[in-house]
């Protein structure tokens, strides 16, 4: 049996991977991952790492004449706060759906974008919203009260 | 005494002289287009016309082929980029203090008022004739091969349009503004209505994040304010222009306008008013079979049926662009850009209502966030895509209401269509829903079962019916395109006349003080 001698390459019969295509394969591989890297760069900087919005904790003093089942709204505040027998309490007035202010009526709150209604404890009665209004953290500072917006409470915690 | 004449500064002066008409000849190199030859290269040597092809068949020049609705989207769009420009003069982004910018476009900047309300009008336009364009490509069936790839570009460009349209409507920081913003970015966060019942929200909050990108912050304010003006005048209107010379492109380079494939025994080119095929001999004839693909190679023959694309397609591309500057212009004239009050981050107005081609939305929104506002958009959005590849039939290509079932199962999607969405709104707005009658319901089951998703179902069923009553995949899209279009006008007109106060229904807005 006799082997061939071997043959000099020629660009009819190349080499497995020519050098030529190994450098165009980098060429395009450096780029394919330049533009990855780059892509992912560019998506992060458009999510802040700390962003500025107003104090969410803030103290209220509520008027003397409140009477049980009415709701007081501190002036420039998504919030609704009510006093009664048992304490103080505060419900989110942010609308569980769409965010939209619910305006709070002597029977429970109304939406006015998309219809959503809720109980005076903020139980969902009709329409879209996904989950009863949130009760807010209430304590007691001396005379007034101090409402925290970003901490929820179980429904019926009154203070 | 001539070779004194010819001196330098005599020269000079001829040459002085020459100038406006060189520079005439210098860009415009091709002559008057009088001949076939001069009008071929009136459009392939201009690099805003070059994207015509040279001649047009006589089928794509018929009124009825297009009713130039892609023409008026276009005219459209380059009238919103013109007025738009102008209006960046003054306006500024920022919140309240873009309102006051407004407030002087509208008063005190010479014919700022006007121009507004041209952009604003445009704007319209162009959704209107961006659906009815679509419209029109589908019931012609012209998203067949090798077009399928152009309508993917055109289901783009439709959200685009939609993008540049909710974008623009934010900028005036009125309280339409504001709680479009709010709505749509708690759109954004409604995935969590999903995770949430799965109880992964803290995992992968898809939701969360989607809001926070938009808005960049938690709250809708100045960083929100900026990111809508750099999508509106930046991001988009380029997405937008690139989006377009492709569509463009495609359209050519796919053989033109979809046309029967019995198209040249039905339009003759010998009608007196066009001007004629050829009036030249060809001096030279070139081999350009391996260049240039189709099924009929035209041996023997000139381009059959076609006319010189200047001036029959450019007179009428011009009639249409002047057609809708003129409805423009007028209905700026008599109508004026609303501005409402300066945005309440504390009182949301009521109704609080969206610009009219959204407020089909609203309305199945206030249904279930996440179905109105992602599932049944997206369910749509990607049904649309995908209609080329699921219908790959060849019969009635280029005609319209082309193919099996044609105008008859068309009407009668019609009728399925308006009498489902009209029914179902109707037991919702009488008996109410779910919630209503069991106030224990989970969220997941009214997410998944509301008057929105049924109404899709609905039309799914009808769909199914007419693919397997006509054995075919082109009825079954027929019947489900009429339908969605039927449901898009029945939730638009409801969501415009018959919702008031807290989105309640309303015979007439002449009700609505009774609240």
């Amino acid at each position: 049996m006799t082997t061939k001698p071997k043959e000099k390459p020629s660009r009819f019969d190349p080499e497995p991977l020519p050098r030529r295509d190994f450098l165009g394969l980098a060429a395009l591989g450096s780029m394919a991952l330049a533009l990855l890297v780059s892509a992912f760069g560019m998506l992060r900087l458009p999510k802040a790492a700390v962003s500025a919005s107003p104090a969410k904790k803030f103290e209220v003093d509520l008027p003397d004449a409140l009477p049980a089942g009415e709701a007081f709204v501190p002036p420039g505040r998504n919030v609704a706060v009510f006093r009664d027998a048992e304490g103080v309490y505060a419900i989110s007035t942010v609308c569980t759906h769409l965010g939209c202010i619910v305006k709070a009526l002597p029977n429970g709150f109304e939406c006015p974008c998309h219809g959503s209604g809720f109980a005076s404890d903020g139980a969902v009665t009709k329409g879209p919203a996904p989950k009863p209004l949130p009760w807010l953290k209430v304590s007691a500072r001396g005379n007034s009260v101090v409402i925290d917006e970003e901490t929820t409470v179980a429904s019926g915690t009154k203070v | 005494m001539e070779n004194e004449e010819r001196t330098a500064l005599n020269t000079f002066w001829h040459n002085l002289r020459a100038v406006p008409v060189d520079l005439y000849r210098a860009m415009f190199r091709g002559g008057a287009p009088v001949t076939d030859r001069t009008r071929s290269s009136f459009v392939f040597g201009n690099v805003f016309l070059h994207l015509h092809s040279v001649r047009t068949h006589l089928w794509s020049l018929r009124w009825t082929a297009t009713m130039g609705l892609g023409i008026i989207t276009t005219a459209a769009f380059l009238i919103t980029l013109v007025t738009g420009v102008l209006l960046m003069f003054y306006y500024k982004p920022y919140p309240d203090v873009a309102y006051q910018s407004i407030k002087d476009i509208h008063f005190i900047v010479p014919t700022g008022r006007f121009i507004r309300n041209i952009h604003r009008w445009a704007a319209n336009v162009m959704v209107v004739a961006v659906i009815l364009h679509m419209a029109r490509a589908f019931y012609t069936a012209s998203y067949r091969k090798p077009r399928e790839f152009n309508w993917l570009i055109g289901w783009g460009l439709l959200v685009t349009t939609l993008a540049l349209s909710f974008t623009g409507y934010l900028l005036p920081w009125d309280q339409l503004a504001y709680w479009a913003i709010t709505i749509g970015a708690n759109i954004a966060q409604s995935p969590r209505e999903i995770t949430d019942a799965m109880g992964i929200t803290d995992l992968m909050d898809i939701g969360g994040l989607q809001r926070e990108i938009l808005l960049g912050s938690d709250i809708v304010g100045e960083e929100s304010l900026i990111r809508f003006y750099l999508l509106h005048v930046m991001i988009l209107p380029i997405v937008m222009a690139m989006l377009m010379a492709v569509h463009f492109w495609r359209i050519r380079k796919d053989g033109g306008l979809a046309k029967p494939a019995d198209v040249n025994e039905r339009v003759s080119v010998s009608q007196p008013e066009h001007y004629p095929v050829f009036t030249e001999e060809p001096k030279k004839t070139y081999q350009l079979a391996a260049v240039v693909k189709g099924r009929t190679p035209a041996v023997g023959s000139g381009p059959e049926n076609t006319v010189p694309s200047m001036p029959h397609l450019f007179y009428a591309e011009l009639g249409i662009l002047m057609f809708t500057t003129l409805v423009c212009v007028a209905l700026a004239l008599v109508s004026d850009a609303p501005l409402k009050e300066l945005a309440n981050p504390l009182v949301p107005e009521n109704p609080a209502k969206a610009p009219w081609y959204f407020l089909g939305l609203q309305e199945i929104v206030s249904f279930s966030a996440f179905m109105g506002g992602i599932g049944i958009p997206m369910l749509c959005w990607i049904g649309l895509g995908l209609i080329p590849f699921l219908d790959k039939e060849t019969e009635g290509t280029g005609e319209w209401f082309g193919g099996p079932g044609g105008a008859r199962l068309t009407l009668w999607s019609m009728v399925y269509g308006f009498a489902t969405s009209i029914a179902v709104e109707a037991f919702a707005i009488r008996f109410g829903w779910l919630r209503e009658w069991f106030p224990d319901v989970p969220q997941l089951v009214i997410t998944f079962l509301n008057p929105g998703t049924v109404i899709t179902a609905l039309y799914a069923a009808f769909s199914i019916w007419a693919l397997r009553r006509f054995n075919s995949t082109r009825a079954g899209a027929l019947a489900l395109f009429t339908c969605f279009l039927c449901g898009f006008i029945v939730l638009t007109v409801i969501g415009t006349y018959f919702r008031g106060p807290n989105w309640v229904f309303f015979w007439s807005p002449a009700d609505w003080n009774a609240h």
